[in-house]
């Protein structure tokens, strides 16, 4: 084996022109194909990002709705005996008592999630309709009770603040975080203070003390956030009043059955990011197939350059396939030859394309991307992953292989007596 | 080692060629060489002579009969079983030296021991350099084979056809492209091969001085052994 490879390094070098046209071939496409992969999942993750970045993997939350089974019913059917087999009751219609959509044993709830070996992180949220009183208008708001460290921790709240520090918000009392379409209508700016009323008339002062932009501009104009119980105290409720309770999975995937079985288990209504988000999916899976395709049909156009070559090789080789085989070399010595003579061209190619593919990404991360949409990103996504770099590998080496096999089976085939006779 | 007592056994080998029309260019030839022999076989051009060594060489094996060689049947052998005989028991020189250009003359030389594969790289460069040395061209092996002249190349080609000490060396016409001051120094090579390394030859040849001066000369004539001098061949 040692021998056949130094006999295909040398008839390489010496058609070093051509051997490199191939070899830059496979290159170019593997260079392509990282940097392509690499780019388009980078925007992927990107996008993703603004929105699965921030959702929790299930929300559990109350409807607020008429229940379907109403009281007099349940207390009819509890009493429904053979005593009174042909009644019927007329009460319908009992509106629901409450205001708020409360998360009845939150705590209880989440002290179970707490201890479930597939939840990464549990997190209690306050959400509540509220003005703010901008001159003669008011502004409706949603205003996001949350447990500032986790949503630091878990969703990246401070990549989304374009002004401020989230741990403010954490330290103080009566703070607020603006939508930057929010604090622009309201000409807010971090350290003012804004006037907020709660949809039963309280009115409450609260200090800005950052911007947060989410990149999707309709959701930054209703949106505001501050801790859990700035927003107790301006609801005048008690301190284990929430309305969500966010998941975060360790496993993404398990997340439509789990909120199947939480929902069933709890009473409660839970709704799965991929449900919640199912668009998303669709689009990161359209750029995936595109950039795949792409690639792997640049990598078969190296292929064809490398049959073409090799071919074009062997036909000028004749001779030396006839030498050989007169010298005792078999068909199958001569097919491993050409076999390994065309893996060479593959591996110098495609290494060299996995450095070309990792110096086209490191240039495309440094070239400045500023959107107002996306107030944390500066240059264009890359995803570097090693798993693009190993794909390309695999497919750089077979498309060579199945490129080099079929010129490499025809020269095992040469006739040396054809050779030698034809001379 | 098989001590077979011939080098090589031919029996009743007939050939045809279909293309365009069923041509019969061997004929039942029989014959045998000795081990130590120094054969050469003649006769017109188109009787067969180019076609039947290559039968013999292995490299042909559309054909009837049998070729035995040191007591081996190769009739029907598996290709890959051929190529390793040819590469251990036959050496073999082109009328056309046939070189491999990109490679140096000690790499030509070389590369059917490396097939070989019994001797070590530092073994089969001694044996290659020694051989050469024989040729009177050892001065030459680091040149790359096609700076060559047409009398050394040929050189080049005989001590390749050395390097595994083969059984029997075959050539097809290997004098056939020099002139007759170099056709001598190889004629002069194949006897000292013959008589010192007692190794076989069967060379084809045009020359009717150098068939007349080998221990026996096979005549062709249309696809048959005719005869020829110092006894007649056919067993
Ligand atoms: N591939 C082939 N197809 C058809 N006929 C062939 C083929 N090869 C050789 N022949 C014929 O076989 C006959 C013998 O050819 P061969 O080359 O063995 O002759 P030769 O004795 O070596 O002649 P020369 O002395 O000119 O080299 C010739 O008549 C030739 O035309
Ligand atoms: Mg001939």
């Amino acid at each position: 084996m040692k021998l056949l490879f130094s006999i295909a390094v040398t008839l390489l070098r010496a058609k070093l022109r051509q051997s490199i046209v191939a070899a830059v071939g496979v290159m170019f496409s593997i260079t392509m194909f990282v940097t392509l992969l690499g780019f388009m999942n980078g925007l992927n993750d990107l996008l993703d990002g603004m929105i699965l970045n921030r959702t929790p993997h299930i929300r559990l939350y109350n409807e607020l709705q008429a229940s379907p089974r109403q009281p007099v019913q349940v207390a009819w059917e509890a009493h429904q005996g053979k005593d009174r087999p042909a009644a019927h009751h007329f009460i319908r219609s009992v509106k629901p008592k409450d205001d708020l959509p409360r998360l009845r044993n939150a705590e209880a709830i989440m002290d179970v999630l707490d201890r479930d070996p597939r939840v990464m992180a549990v997190s209690p949220r306050l959400v509540a309709q509220v003005f703010f009183n901008a001159g003669t208008v008011d502004l409706n708001a949603q205003v996001n009770g949350i447990d500032v460290n986790d949503e630091i921790r878990y969703y990246r709240f401070g990549d989304y603040l374009t002004e401020g520090d989230p741990h403010d918000l954490a330290a103080g009392n009566n703070v607020i975080i603006l939508g930057k379409g929010l604090a622009d209508m309201m000409a807010a700016t971090v350290g003012e203070a804004v006037q907020v009323t709660t949809a039963s008339g309280e009115r409450s002062i609260l200090r800005v003390v950052g911007i947060f932009q989410s990149g999707i501009a309709d959701y930054d104009k209703v949106q505001c956030y501050t801790n859990i119980k700035t927003v107790q105290k301006l609801l005048a409720r008690p301190g284990s009043y929430y309305t969500d309770v966010n998941v975060k999975l360790h496993d993404l995937e398990q997340a439509p059955a789990m909120a199947r079985e939480l929902s069933a288990r709890f009473g409660v209504d839970a709704v799965d990011i991929q449900t919640a988000n199912a668009q998303f999916e669709t689009g990161s899976d359209v750029r995936n197939i595109i950039s795949y395709a792409v690639g792997i049909v640049l990598l078969i156009v190296a292929g064809f350059g490398i049959y073409n070559i090799l071919n074009m090789m062997i036909y000028e080789k004749l001779d030396a396939i006839a030498i050989l085989k007169a010298t005792g070399f078999s068909g199958p010595d001569v097919q491993r030859i050409f076999l390994l003579l065309s893996m060479i061209i593959g591996l110098l190619g495609g290494a060299a394309g996995l450095i070309g593919g990792f110096g086209l990404q490191r240039l495309i991360d440094s070239i400045p991307f500023e959107t107002a949409a996306l107030p944390t990103i500066t240059t264009y996504p890359i995803d570097y992953s090693l798993k693009y770099y190993i794909i390309a590998v695999v497919f750089a080496l077979l498309t060579t292989w199945i490129a080099g096999w079929f010129p490499a089976r025809k020269a095992s085939r040469v006739d040396p007596v054809e050779i030698i006779r034809g001379k | 080692m098989n001590r077979s007592p011939l080098a090589l056994d031919v029996r009743k080998v007939n050939k045809a060629f279909h293309d365009p029309v069923t041509v019969q260019v061997l004929k039942d030839v029989s014959f045998s060489v000795e081990r130590g022999a120094f054969l050469s076989v003649t006769g017109k051009s188109g009787c067969g002579k180019s076609t039947l060594l290559y039968i013999l060489s292995t490299m042909d094996t559309d054909f009837e009969g049998d070729v035995v060689i040191d007591g081996i049947s190769t009739k029907g052998l598996p290709g890959d079983h051929l190529a390793a005989i040819r590469n251990e028991k036959i050496g073999f020189v082109f009328q056309f030296h046939y070189l491999l250009p990109e490679f140096s003359v000690l790499d030509n030389v070389m590369l059917p021991g490396l097939k070989l594969g019994r001797k070590s790289r530092e073994e089969v460069e001694a044996d290659a350099i020694a051989r050469l040395k024989e040729l009177d061209m050892a001065d030459q092996a680091r040149k790359m084979a096609h700076q060559l002249s047409g009398g050394q190349k040929q050189r080049v080609a005989i001590a390749r056809a050395l390097i595994n000490d083969p059984l029997i060396i075959m050539g097809d016409e290997p004098t056939g492209n020099l002139d007759k001051r170099n056709a001598e120094i190889v004629f002069d090579i194949f006897k000292r091969i013959a008589a010192e390394h007692k190794r076989s030859l069967l060379i084809v040849t045009h020359d009717p001085d150098f068939a007349a001066r080998t221990d026996r000369n096979i005549v062709m004539e249309d696809g048959r052994v005719i005869g020829g001098h110092n006894g007649s061949s056919t067993k």
